[in-house]
């Protein structure tokens, strides 16, 4: 009797499957390859496959490992990669500014919609997600080239008399970059919105508030946790963003996606890409710990 | 029914103050696409008192109240506070303002910046905004509570609350929207009395709106009660349960009995009433003044107003033959259901003066009787 009781403690229960199966995909698909990567980074670039040295020796019943910090010294050393760090901040920075822009009217009209006219708003919005990132950014491209929709669009209404270089700039890659992550930013902020109690809109008008005062004094107060949970679900991705700079982007667009690639398979210094892709980890952090932060504020909020 | 009051109070000792009129709705219509909710209505509300709109859901009670407020313009009628015409102003530029149903306090805001808001948006000084949340906290004995937020406060303290936000800026009108409806029943006896005694201290106006008759009749002074969307019947709550107009207040206030009958005899000084329910007449102190054509009339008698008894009555009139049919012991009174001869079963209250006494009980033949002036005949 009391053995089994002590067995059946000790057998995993269908408790601990729910929450193992979230577990072991965290470990098995971020955990390990981040090991892997951390290790990586404190190797030395090698000729061979894989393309760097062991950190750890076993030899003469003595296990040595060796941590080599060349590759995080020399990512400090070299302007390029701070000035990479800081293009990717600056562009994730004004692109998720953008996004909050744009993205707040829009989710502020969508919630005040017709109940019926919400569903459909919404799909409108998240409808472009379900094509692929890459086909979607080709697009882009054949709108901004010099003989694309755009230019002709623009000289067809006599606005410019030639052609205006946006592709392969900065400004396509903002144009890339808020597109792409606007259904991120609308979504949160959407599900902030709908919830708004509107009686309290009328208590403050009620109170002598304008309907202008109201939204900043009410409504946005009140969204912050949306705000939030949209800048972070657009600036933590955009830092890392390739696709969009490497495709729209020129020569002047420096982010640190682009370098990650360049050390990796131009260079194939895989230690110095995996120190790289470290250090973007531990900029990140700081977000993602924001991030959470609110989430959990707004999980309290709704109990 | 609970009449037992300042309103109470004020109707015994006769309120000698001269009426002074405040708002006057005037023939006010709202209209939903099709739908109206509001249908030609119009009444005054005094200066000082405390007024309420009494109905069912649907009756346009709130709809009324959302119109005196601003956040509906009627479809046509205007409405005049201080015989100035504000039917269309926005809400922030009335000198009214609303306690609402679920209090809509601001829950990113402490309870003093609650209070604050109103004010702030008149531009006072950051001395005076203190001063009158600080007057405000200690009116409505909330001043240990001032930086807390509302989700850290009890109904009952929301409440307060919410008062103090909606009476901050002194407006010339209250409108309350349910105050009771967000509360559990035990609190809400002593909430209705403690607002009444801070609505009547700060002396301001006030109207509200309730669908729980015991509330009207506890706070107001005076009661309308409305029904698809116009008012059925005005006055004080002894008014409305003594002498309801029409068969729709009389249901609608407290429990009562109905004969339907024929008017026999309709004199300047009395008259009486045959109801095939009952085996005497009906007499009434009163004439009735019936038309030649129509003769049918109804008696409205309240429960605790029918007496039971097991001999029979020495009158000539106002009573009938019944036997006890069902008996429901509620405490303080008990429930007499009586069946009469022609099948009808009519309700009397009898107060359970003593703890042991002897009374009819299940099956026993009784009398049911009452007192001359105790009724009242319905012409609708």
């Amino acid at each position: 009797m009391n053995i089994s009781r002590s067995i059946s403690r000790r057998m995993p229960s269908g408790r601990h499957f729910v929450i193992g199966v979230p577990f072991i995909w965290l470990f098995l698909f971020f955990l390990l390859p981040f090991i892997i990567v951390l290790k990586i980074s404190f190797a030395e670039a090698d000729v061979a496959i894989p393309p760097y040295t062991e950190i750890y020796n076993w030899a003469e019943q003595q296990l040595s490992i060796v941590l080599n910090l060349s590759n995080y010294i020399f990512l400090s050393e070299d302007d390029l990669y701070l000035a990479a760090y800081l293009g990717s901040i600056k562009m994730a920075f004004i692109s998720t500014a953008l996004c909050v822009l744009i993205g707040y009217p829009m989710a502020y009209a969508i919630a005040r919609a017709d109940k019926e006219m919400q569903m459909v708003f919404l799909l409108l919005i998240m409808m472009p997600t379900w094509t692929a990132i890459l086909i979607r950014v080709y697009a882009w491209m054949g709108i901004l080239s010099s003989n694309g929709l755009l230019n002709s669009l623009l000289l067809s209404i006599g606005v410019i008399d030639s052609p205006i270089r946006i592709l392969n700039t900065n400004l396509a890659v903002y144009i890339g970059i808020v597109y792409s992550y606007l259904p991120f930013m609308v979504l949160p902020l959407y599900a902030n919105l709908v919830k708004h109690d509107q009686s309290l809109l009328e208590a403050a008008s009620d109170l002598g508030s304008s309907n202008f005062n109201s939204f900043w004094k009410i409504t946005v107060p009140l969204s912050k946790n949306g705000i939030i949970a949209g800048c972070m679900l657009v600036f933590i991705p955009a830092v890392g963003e390739f696709v969009i700079p490497e495709l729209l982007g020129g020569p002047e667009t420096l982010m640190i996606g682009k370098v990650l690639w360049q050390e990796f398979f131009n260079n194939r210094d895989w230690p110095v890409a995996s120190a790289l892709a470290v250090v973007m980890l531990a900029v990140l952090i700081i977000p993602i710990i924001l991030f959470n932060r609110s989430q959990a504020k707004e999980m309290e909020g709704r109990a | 029914m609970a009449v037992a009051s300042s309103a109470y109070k004020k109707v015994i000792e006769g309120d000698q103050q001269p009426k002074e009129v405040l708002v006057k709705i005037d023939r006010v219509t709202k209209k939903f696409d099709e739908t109206i909710a509001v249908d030609d209505v119009s009444l005054t509300i005094n200066k000082g008192e405390i007024f309420a709109l009494l109905g069912g859901s649907g009756s346009g009670k709130s709809t009324l109240l959302r119109m005196l407020a601003g956040f509906e313009r009627p479809t046509q009628g205007r409405i005049y506070l201080d015989g100035e015409d504000i039917t269309d102003l926005p809400p922030y530029e009335r000198p009214i303002n609303m306690m609402f149903q679920s209090y809509a306090l601001f829950p990113h805001m402490s309870v003093a910046d609650n209070i604050a808001f109103g004010l702030k948006q008149d531009k006072m000084s950051r001395a005076d905004i203190e001063a009158r949340v600080e007057e405000m906290l200690k009116l409505v004995q909330m001043t240990q509570y001032a930086k807390r937020k509302p989700h850290q406060l009890s109904g009952g303290q929301r409440q307060r609350v919410a008062l103090a936000r909606s009476l901050a800026k002194s407006p010339k009108l209250l409108l309350l929207d349910e105050p009771m409806g967000a509360l559990d029943k035990k609190l809400r006896s002593q909430m209705q009395l403690e607002l009444v005694e801070i609505i009547e201290r700060v002396g301001v106006t006030c109207v509200m709106v309730t669908h729980d008759q015991e509330e009207a009749m506890t706070m107001a002074q005076r009661i309308a009660i409305m029904h698809l969307g116009w008012i059925a019947q005005i006055g004080s709550p002894i008014d409305i349960y003594e002498t309801p107009t029409s068969r729709l207040v009389c249901e609608f206030i407290g429990n009562v009995n109905l004969f339907d009958g024929q008017v026999v005899e309709d004199m300047e000084g009395h008259a009486l009433i045959d109801s095939p329910d009952l085996d005497r007449n009906i007499f009434v102190g009163h004439g009735v003044s019936t038309s030649v054509q129509d003769k049918s009339i109804t008696y409205a008698i309240r429960p605790e107003k029918l007496l039971v008894t097991t001999e029979q009555p020495s009158c000539e009139y106002n009573w009938s033959r019944g036997t006890v049919h069902d008996i429901a012991y509620l405490g303080g009174h008990s429930v007499f259901h009586v069946q009469l001869p022609s099948g009808k079963i009519v309700q009397s209250f009898v107060a359970n003066a003593e703890r042991r006494g002897a009374r009819p009980t299940w099956d026993d033949q009784v009398f049911v009787w009452w007192e001359d002036d105790s009724g009242v005949a319905l012409r609708s």
